[in-house]
């Protein structure tokens, strides 16, 4: 008769084996870096249900911890539901074992950053780069260069276009960026920022 | 009301306020005027970071921050009005408290020290703190049958990480409330905006803002408050039904209340027409 022993989830995995070194499994480091205890989760799936925008992602949040708990790196860091989270905490408010879900995604979208593999829904990332082109330019972002970059970027001109002009209409979009003086103590801190700019 | 003591504060207006959502900033620097609150403005002050630094680079969000941290004065609170800037100003304050070589790092690079206990509140808490009777002794136009659907945003009290922070909720229906303002319960106050998804993918957030603006109109509101300028403007711009009901930022509906005169040219701003509402508040009173 054998006793169901409990799993570890503290122990070497292969997914290390880029540094050769003994080291912790996939779910410690993101528990790590998340600040947040994702081996509570016991499957409830209160966050997929609460989750607004669970149609979209290919996975739904609680699977997404699953996935993490079975160290299934490559799956997790490039699905979609990591970059369709935009981090209004409804899971974690929800979540009756006090897991910060949302705490959870962002540093999955931070080792998938990291890591450079395959982003799951590409024209998101490439959103957040052209607000960082922004503010690296500005130091605060320029909502209408924003757009048109991003709108080059992703080549889908006419998208959009109707509530595009409208904002203008209405001003809301200045033509002129609004910028930080001291600009260069910004354009200094984009040194860690390891993807080259356009 | 010049007997009052002046109140000074470091003011973080953020992106959003200093450019698309300038009536929401226009219509607080009056509300505070009028009330004896100086919001001073940082000098310098530069983009929170906002969620495309922390998706990117977590230094990089943290420096952001940081930055405008080393250039408040010390001695008097730091006020932001958008929550999502409240929020990462918080947290790199924690940040920078809890791992001091990193703040020393800053400091060297900046020449200018970190204060680690300066606060950090948002304005509708400068409100609540020191404004309940202030506003009631400027109260110029009543609000009285105004219903609306108290909408704050999902930053402002919801991240755990900030949770042992002032809990937000109950404070906008507070104020208004004293002002004549009638909160309506039964529709979706918590539901996200779609935030940044509003730009990249809108037709995630379309059915989304629909569904809010449905449960708006079968309570019967008039119109919906917001904390939070993103909001506003994704409530307004992705809304597509035939419903259009107007989202005000909680600043406007603030200064109007306190007697604002300038308010059309807030309004014409707006992508939904939001003048019914004043029409009809200036019917009942």
């Amino acid at each position: 008769m054998s006793i169901a022993q409990p799993l570890r989830h503290d122990v070497v995995t292969p997914y290390l084996e880029k540094t050769g070194k003994p080291g912790l499994s996939l779910a410690a480091e993101v528990k790590e870096q998340s600040g947040t205890d994702l081996f509570r989760c016991y499957q409830c799936r209160s966050c997929g249900n609460g989750c607004p925008f669970v149609q979209a992602m290919d996975y739904t949040p609680n699977q997404v911890l699953r996935l993490v708990q079975f160290g299934m790196r490559r799956e997790v860091l490039s699905c979609k539901t990591i970059w369709i989270c935009v981090g209004c905490h409804t899971c974690s408010s929800q979540c009756p074992m006090s897991i910060d879900i949302a705490s959870v995604m962002d540093t999955l979208r931070l080792m998938a950053v990291e890591e450079g593999v395959a982003i799951g829904k590409p024209n998101i990332i490439d959103f957040h780069e052209e607000v960082l082109r922004s503010l690296e330019k500005y130091g605060r972002a320029h909502k209408l260069g924003i757009m048109l970059g991003y709108k080059r970027q992703t080549g889908r001109w006419l998208k959009d276009l109707d509530v595009g002009l409208k904002m203008l209409a209405k001003r809301k979009l200045d033509l002129i960026p609004s910028r930080v003086r001291d600009v260069k103590e910004i354009t200094e801190l984009f040194q860690c920022y390891w993807r080259e700019s356009a | 009301m010049n007997d009052v003591r002046q109140l000074d504060f470091s003011y973080f207006p953020g992106c959003s306020l200093a450019t698309t959502a300038a009536e929401s900033n226009r219509s607080m620097m009056q509300a505070a005027r009028i009330l004896g609150l100086n919001l001073i403005e940082l000098e310098d002050w530069n983009c929170c970071g906002s969620s495309s630094a922390q998706t990117m680079c977590k230094n990089l969000s943290l420096a952001m921050a940081a930055r405008n941290l080393s250039l408040a004065p010390a001695g008097r609170p730091l006020v932001a009005m958008c929550p999502r800037c409240l929020h990462y100003l918080r947290s790199a304050q924690e940040c920078l408290k809890a791992e001091v070589e990193t703040r020393e790092a800053l400091e060297e690079k900046w020449r200018r020290p970190i204060t680690t206990d300066l606060e950090i509140i948002h304005f509708m808490e400068v409100l609540a703190r020191y404004g309940l009777d202030r506003l009631q002794a400027n109260a110029r136009r009543s609000l009285k049958g105004m219903r609306y659907v108290p909408y704050y945003g999902c930053t402002l009290f919801r991240p755990p990480r900030l949770a042992k922070e002032k809990y937000f909720q109950g404070e906008m229906e507070n104020i208004l409330g004293a002002l004549g303002a009638q909160a309506v319960p039964d529709a979706l106050s918590y539901r996200c905006c779609g935030s940044f998804l509003s730009a990249t993918d809108p037709e995630i957030v379309t059915p989304l803002v629909q569904e809010i603006i449905a449960s708006a109109a079968a309570a019967k509101a008039d119109c919906l408050v917001t904390a939070c300028a993103m909001c506003q403007l994704n409530l307004e711009m992705r809304n597509t039904s035939k419903a259009k009901i107007p989202i005000f930022h909680f600043s406007e509906i603030l200064a109007l209340a306190l007697g604002a005169e300038d308010y059309e040219e807030w309004f014409i701003r707006h992508l939904v027409d939001p003048r019914p509402v004043i029409r009809k508040l200036s019917r009942a009173a």
